[in-house]
């Protein structure tokens, strides 16, 4: 699988080459990452410890950890649908249809926001409705897990569609003549055949929905202990001069980080062993 | 029935989800013990001083009427507050920048038109102006507005169309050119030399503030007093100088209950007392200390020494005519600030 290592370059090429890449990724991603641990530890672990026990900071990590949960829901299921509906039926459309799964990434976060709180603000299409019947969807956990599902939305989905492309109908249709039906075709031939591509698509929009900033910064109304993720606890914190406790609090995404890229790094494994298939 | 997974496989996803599903649950706070929760939506500076103040209330408060009371607060640019009360933020009380955001506010039919006249001194329980913050010796020699659009200076304030304190940068800026070089057209032509010595604009006060303070940008900050006050007390008296300039504008931030709000929710009467409480002594006191100046004479007297005399003007100046016609002039689309700005 590796390819062959370039033999015919000099070796100061190839020696400067790598000492660049070395330097770029310690000096631009391993810099920044041991910075934050250092900030969040600088005055100890006491200090560290209070500054993730403080009320506030864990209502962001309680709020950040429904939305995920939510998010993660919703997208693993419509992730599903999507590619099994997109890759195992024909109809006229579809390319259009796989093309507008990935809006989300194209579409800035800042404009997926203000896309609910133009229909769900109180000056928004289903404004006076919602207050009238007291809803609240925007400035509440509602309206921050629509625009996380939204801006998260193609992670699992774009995983599987390629996949279940190249697989293919054959196997699905052999089970069909063999007597399987739908429910039975889908858990018994399709999960197994793409179970590793669903994780991985599961573990990169988890990542994403705790990480997310921008979409949420403008649904979220900043109230304090009730409408701030961890991102917006961060900046919060950190525009109170509370420099360390910033940190502290960014230190468990960027634990989040690691962890995703020790899975990440595991399911690639076992992708790349089976090929995508078992 | 058959699962995809290995039994270890899949019984360590099953825990997994059960966790991640569990998890906020567990976490869920115990049943909220306050009897009344009022939320109250600010700019970006008074962070601090509503810190402080809400503690207060809910003493005084509770010593009163027996009832429990929890404050919520939110803070950023006032404009962009301001926004989100009209779309739908829940707000009992507004304490903001200027009095142009509760207008817009009002604008909505979220509260009566006369607002500003339901509580004293135009709704403003405190005043600050503006001021500049340079580093420690003021290596620019900064010392007047017209040292701020000199060769090589370089100066932070927030976007006028998100945050407060902005606005009033500005206008303090124009009221100065205005004095001083006698036509809009040569004020409008200094302020837009100002904006050119600006090299990034934030959406709040509190922005600008790290930007210059933090983060080491830029030679100048116009800042709120309180905040160049506070600038100061954060990071120590060795690292900034306030400079204060010849002429400065009288700032109110106003405050108001959010009618239509507290009419929905029930909680007229406790937003109703925590505004009041702005104003009394204990309130005064703790503005001051807070840094911004309060208006109870006595209080304002124990205080005289931390405040610098400034020439000031204020928003009734017939150079601006009021917040409308300062906004509709200035900071509407298309006013003398795009027109400055996008030069």
């Amino acid at each position: 699988m590796t390819p062959a290592p370039i033999r015919d370059e000099p070796a100061l090429v190839r020696g400067i080459l790598i000492a660049l890449a070395v330097l770029v990724i310690g000096l631009f991603i391993l810099l920044p990452l041991v910075n934050v641990f250092a900030q969040a530890f600088s005055k100890g672990w006491e200090a560290y410890l209070a500054a993730l026990v403080e009320p506030d900071a864990l209502a962001a990590v309680r709020l950040t950890l429904l939305v995920t949960a939510l998010s993660l829901t919703a997208n693993t299921t419509m992730g599903l649908v999507m590619a099994w509906s997109l890759t195992k039926f024909e109809f006229r459309g579809k390319s259009l249809l796989i093309t507008l799964i990935d809006l989300p990434f194209s579409v800035s976060p800042v404009v997926a926001g203000l896309v609910f709180v133009l229909l769900f603000g109180a000056q928004g299409y289903f404004g006076e409705w919602l207050i009238d019947n007291g809803w609240k969807i925007i400035f509440s956990w509602p309206g921050i897990t629509l625009a996380t599902i939204f801006v998260t939305f193609p992670f699992v989905a774009r995983e599987l569609i390629p996949l279940m492309q190249e697989q293919g109908t054959m196997e699905e249709e052999a089970a069909v003549t063999l007597g399987a039906g739908g429910w039975r075709v889908f858990s018994r031939v399709t999960l197994p055949n793409i179970k590793w591509a669903l994780l991985y698509g599961v573990l990169l929009c988890n990542a994403r929905a705790m990480g997310e900033f921008g979409a949420v910064s403008v649904v979220s109304g900043h109230v304090r202990g009730e409408t701030n993720t961890i991102p917006l606890q961060v900046e919060i914190l950190y525009n109170e001069y509370q420099f360390q406790a910033s940190f502290a609090v960014a230190s468990l995404l960027a634990l989040l980080a690691i962890v995703t890229l020790l899975a990440k790094t595991l399911l690639e494994a076992r992708l790349g062993r089976s090929g995508g298939r078992h | 029935m058959s699962f995809p997974f290995k039994p270890v496989a899949k019984a360590a996803l099953f825990a997994a989800f059960v966790a991640a599903l569990a998890a906020p649950i567990a976490l869920a706070p115990a049943a909220r013990a306050a009897d009344v929760t009022l939320l109250n939506v600010s700019y970006d500076p008074t962070r601090e001083l509503y810190a402080q103040f809400n503690k207060l209330f809910a003493a005084r408060y509770k010593a009163d009427t027996g009832k429990s009371v929890e404050i919520k607060t939110s803070h950023g640019g006032s404009g962009k507050q301001a926004r989100s009360v009209i779309d739908g933020l829940d707000a009992d009380v507004v304490t903001l920048a200027l009095a142009y955001d509760i207008d817009a506010i009002a604008d909505r039919g979220f509260l009566a038109q006369d607002w500003q006249k339901r509580l004293p001194d135009n709704a403003s329980p405190y005043t600050s102006t503006i001021v500049f913050l340079v580093r420690k010796g003021n290596p620019k020699g900064i010392k007047d507005w017209d040292d701020l659009a000199k060769p090589g200076v370089q100066v932070i304030t927030p976007n006028p169309k998100t945050s407060g304190g902005a606005r009033w940068n500005y206008l303090a800026a124009w009221a100065y050119a205005l004095k001083t070089y006698g036509s809009e057209e040569k004020a409008k032509e200094f302020v837009g030399e100002l904006y050119r010595h600006v090299p990034v604009l934030d959406t709040g006060a509190r922005g600008s503030t790290v930007t210059f303070t933090e983060r080491g940008v830029g030679d100048v900050l116009l800042a709120w007093e309180n905040e160049a006050f506070l600038s100061k007390k954060e990071f120590g008296d060795d690292r900034f100088d306030i400079v204060v300039p010849s002429l400065s504008i009288l700032a109110e931030p106003p405050v108001a209950v959010v009618d239509k709000n507290v009419a929905r929710k029930g909680t007229g009467e406790a937003a109703e007392a925590y505004l009041k409480l702005l104003y009394s002594k204990e309130g005064q006191k703790l503005a001051a200390e807070n840094f911004y100046r309060p208006r109870d004479p006595d209080v304002a007297k124990d205080y005289e020494k931390v405040f610098p005399k400034v020439d000031l003007v204020t928003i009734d100046d017939p150079a601006f005519g009021g917040w409308r016609k300062a906004q509709q002039t200035h900071f509407a689309d298309g006013g003398v600030f795009d027109q400055i700005y996008s030069n």
